[in-house]
């Protein structure tokens, strides 16, 4: 198998806009744009991967040059686009490059917020509907296996992954860095506006108990509160209610401050000083930035909450640089059992193992026998080893070089005996190596 | 037994360099050679006391050198078992260093065994010191929390999210390591109290004799009681119990080795 005849053709958010990519994206299950595939490019194995952001065909084909152009017409082929601009718009990854490429997009190092994790999902599923439609053989099972083991890797080596990205998140991750768990933890919601709302919503997933909501009038408050199942109350209530409560989102449209350090320095006596977290996301500010200075009071603005946020995405591109190296890693170790895919070096691997086999069983056998035997029946009982380990690979290597028409029969086979005599067990999946 | 000592020096070096490059590059392969290391060395620290122990006859803690190589052990083991109930991110990090200078002290220090004067040679000094030592380490592990708990908040009331940010745990979880030491180191402190009074009126006839260590003691214990209280009571938590762990810990230092060098008393290492 050659390592060349690995095609990935494909639009991402990098080469082209929104509205190429929703002409070329093709519909969630559909197993005939893979029949059709199949037919008309020459390829031998393919899978077909459509997300918001990406569309891109991952195939395998005996004449790689050919094969690119068709795949090109057939990809670009309803919209219509001319084959300049079809070039333009698609890249074209062949081999080594090819393998690179599926596993950065397998374990999200492409993707336009790095480390998002569904693009793992998309690609299982990409995989689930092609195989089902006989589309994968040999060479694409293992291919697009490795890719979902590549992204498991990296996201347990390291911790692309792990740090909020989004402003919403960023305000949940500042509460479990102040509260740790955030179980039976209370929070109030003053105003209402999506992203507050959001941050809520992001804060009871993660097991808040209890949500208030403040509001200018009150049946919007009920309202907000029916949705959270939560507790309503009007704005009068505001102070005496910042007693009980550990985390306030404050989004108001009012154009002054809503609360100020003197009215919290005297809740906090009766709080015991357990720590409150204040969360302003509204521009103009409601809450007084003054409040950051008292003891065990946490405030953050939206510009605050931003640079979380931007912390966060600068550390998720260092830990991307380790990714990429397990990649490159990866990618060498697959381009090795590529290489192995062809007849002649896994008729070589076979007989050398088979030969490993029977030295160390006739090393036993006789060093058990010590001095019983003489010479002649040593050399003898070697020969008959050879013999038998010689006509027993006879009929497996007959069988791998017997010629076929395609070439998916020849790597099915080679697929098969390697697994039979167990060839590839050295270079086996380092699926869960945790620590 | 010298190079039972040396042994246990160079492991804990080995585990303190691991965990600050740990600290620094997150890389994990180091934290599990940082932690088996601590492992090791608290094996091969017991095993040098215990041989100590065998061959001077008395429980190594009398002078300068066994005191504080007792004060490194007893503070590695504690670490140990609270590692063993709860999981704080990075707690090594910031112990680790703690033990290596009670080290490098101790072994700067004459390592020589010396003859103990019959009031000494009671089954009270074990029970008395090591009761002694082991509260001193948990307040010592206390300090460390509370060195982190204004590090980590620092970061997080500040704004600036610099090196301890991502690497320290949540404030929280601080806050319950510097509860939990405190109380233990607490409840031991005044263990160590009446032991040492109990074994006073033996020795001397009398409970209390006002020795300067005696005095210094009560002060810490004073010290910390307040501490105690006023978190249970006026609800001094987080920030202002990080504070005083960090300043009752200096009084506690001040107790095991000021008192000896400055102001004398039965309690002077015999070295």
């Amino acid at each position: 198998m050659q390592a060349n005849n690995i095609l990935i053709l494909g639009v991402n958010h990098k080469t082209a806009p929104v509205e190429i990519r929703e002409q070329l994206a093709f519909s969630g299950d559909d197993q005939l744009p893979l029949q059709e595939l199949l037919a008309d490019t020459g390829c031998s194995e393919c899978c077909i991967l459509s997300t918001c952001n990406r569309v891109e065909i991952i195939t395998v084909s005996s004449q790689p040059a050919e094969s690119a152009g068709a795949l090109r017409r057939f990809l670009f082929g309803k919209s219509g686009l001319s084959e300049e601009e079809a070039k333009k718009y698609s890249y074209l990854h062949q081999g080594d490059e090819a393998v690179t490429h599926l596993f950065r997009v397998g374990a999200s190092l492409d993707s336009m917020i790095v480390g998002e994790p569904q693009i793992l999902g998309q690609l299982k599923q990409a995989y689930k509907i092609a195989s089902e439609a006989n589309a994968t053989g040999a060479i694409l099972n293992r291919f697009l296996h490795k890719s979902f083991s590549v992204a498991k890797r990296i996201r347990t080596e390291t911790s692309i992954g792990s740090s909020a990205v989004s402003i919403s998140y960023a305000a949940v991750e500042m509460a479990k860095k102040i509260f740790g768990d955030l179980q039976g933890k209370v929070v109030m919601l003053i105003g209402a506006g999506e992203m507050a709302e959001l941050a809520a919503e992001h804060l009871i997933n993660q097991g808040v108990s209890q949500v208030v909501v403040v509001n200018r009038t009150f049946e919007r408050a009920v309202k907000l509160a029916r949705q959270f199942n939560g507790k309503a109350a009007g704005l009068d209530e505001l102070i005496p209610q910042l007693e009980h409560i550990d985390i306030l989102i404050s989004s108001t449209g009012a154009p002054g401050l809503v609360l100020r350090k003197d009215d919290v320095k005297p809740v906090m006596k009766q709080r015991h000083n357990r720590p409150l977290f204040l969360i302003d996301i509204a521009v103009p500010r409601d809450l007084d930035p003054e409040l950051n200075n008292l003891d065990n009071v946490y405030l953050y603005d939206i510009d605050d909450l931003q640079q979380v946020v931007d912390v966060n995405k600068a550390e998720r591109d260092k830990e991307a640089a380790r990714g990429e190296s397990i990649v490159a890693e990866e990618t060498m170790k697959f381009s090795q059992w590529l290489a192995g895919m062809e007849v002649s070096p896994t008729i070589v691997e076979l007989r050398s193992k088979a030969e490993q086999i029977c030295q160390a069983e006739i090393t036993r056998t006789l060093n058990n026998l010590k001095n019983d035997l003489p010479d002649k029946a040593r050399v003898s009982i070697e020969k008959m080893a050879g013999a038998i380990v010689g006509k027993l690979l006879h009929d497996p290597i007959l069988y791998l070089k017997s010629e076929d028409r395609h070439n998916i029969d020849r790597s099915q086979k080679l697929a098969v005996v390697r697994q039979i005599f167990g060839l590839d067990q050295d270079r086996a999946e380092p699926s869960s190596r945790d620590d | 037994m010298t190079l039972l000592f040396q042994l246990t020096f160079y492991l804990y070096l080995f585990v303190t360099v691991s965990y600050l490059v740990f600290f620094v590059n997150q890389n994990k392969r180091i934290r599990t050679l940082a932690r088996n290391g601590m492992v090791l060395a608290a094996i091969s620290h017991l095993a040098y006391t215990v041989v100590r122990f065998l061959v001077v006859g008395y429980t190594p803690i009398t002078s300068n050198h066994e005191a504080v190589s007792f004060f490194a052990l007893a503070i590695c083991w504690s670490y140990l078992s609270f590692r063993w109930r709860y999981k704080v991110k990075n707690f090594g990090v910031f112990v680790s260093p703690i033990i290596m200078i009670l080290m490098v002290v101790s072994s700067f220090s004459s390592q020589q065994a010396t003859a103990l004067s019959p009031v000494m040679q009671s089954l009270w000094l074990p029970v008395h010191a090591s009761i002694a030592v082991l509260a001193n380490s948990f307040l010592a592990l206390a300090f460390c929390g509370g060195i982190m708990y204004l590090l980590q908040e620092r970061e997080i009331k500040g704004k600036k999210f610099g090196l301890f940010y991502t690497r320290l745990p949540s404030l929280e979880a601080l806050d319950n390591l510097n509860n939990h030491c405190l109380t233990t180191g607490f409840t031991l402190l005044t263990l160590g109290i009446i032991t040492g009074s109990l074994w006073a009126k033996q020795a001397f006839g009398a409970y209390w004799q006002w020795d300067p260590k005696e005095t210094w003691s009560l002060i810490t214990w004073f010290l910390y009681a307040a501490i105690l209280h006023q978190r249970f009571t006026a609800g001094w938590r987080r920030r202002k119990a990080a504070i005083m762990a960090i300043v009752g810990f200096l009084v506690v230092l001040f107790t095991f080795w000021g008192v000896n060098f400055m102001l004398g008393g039965i309690h002077s290492y015999a070295g």
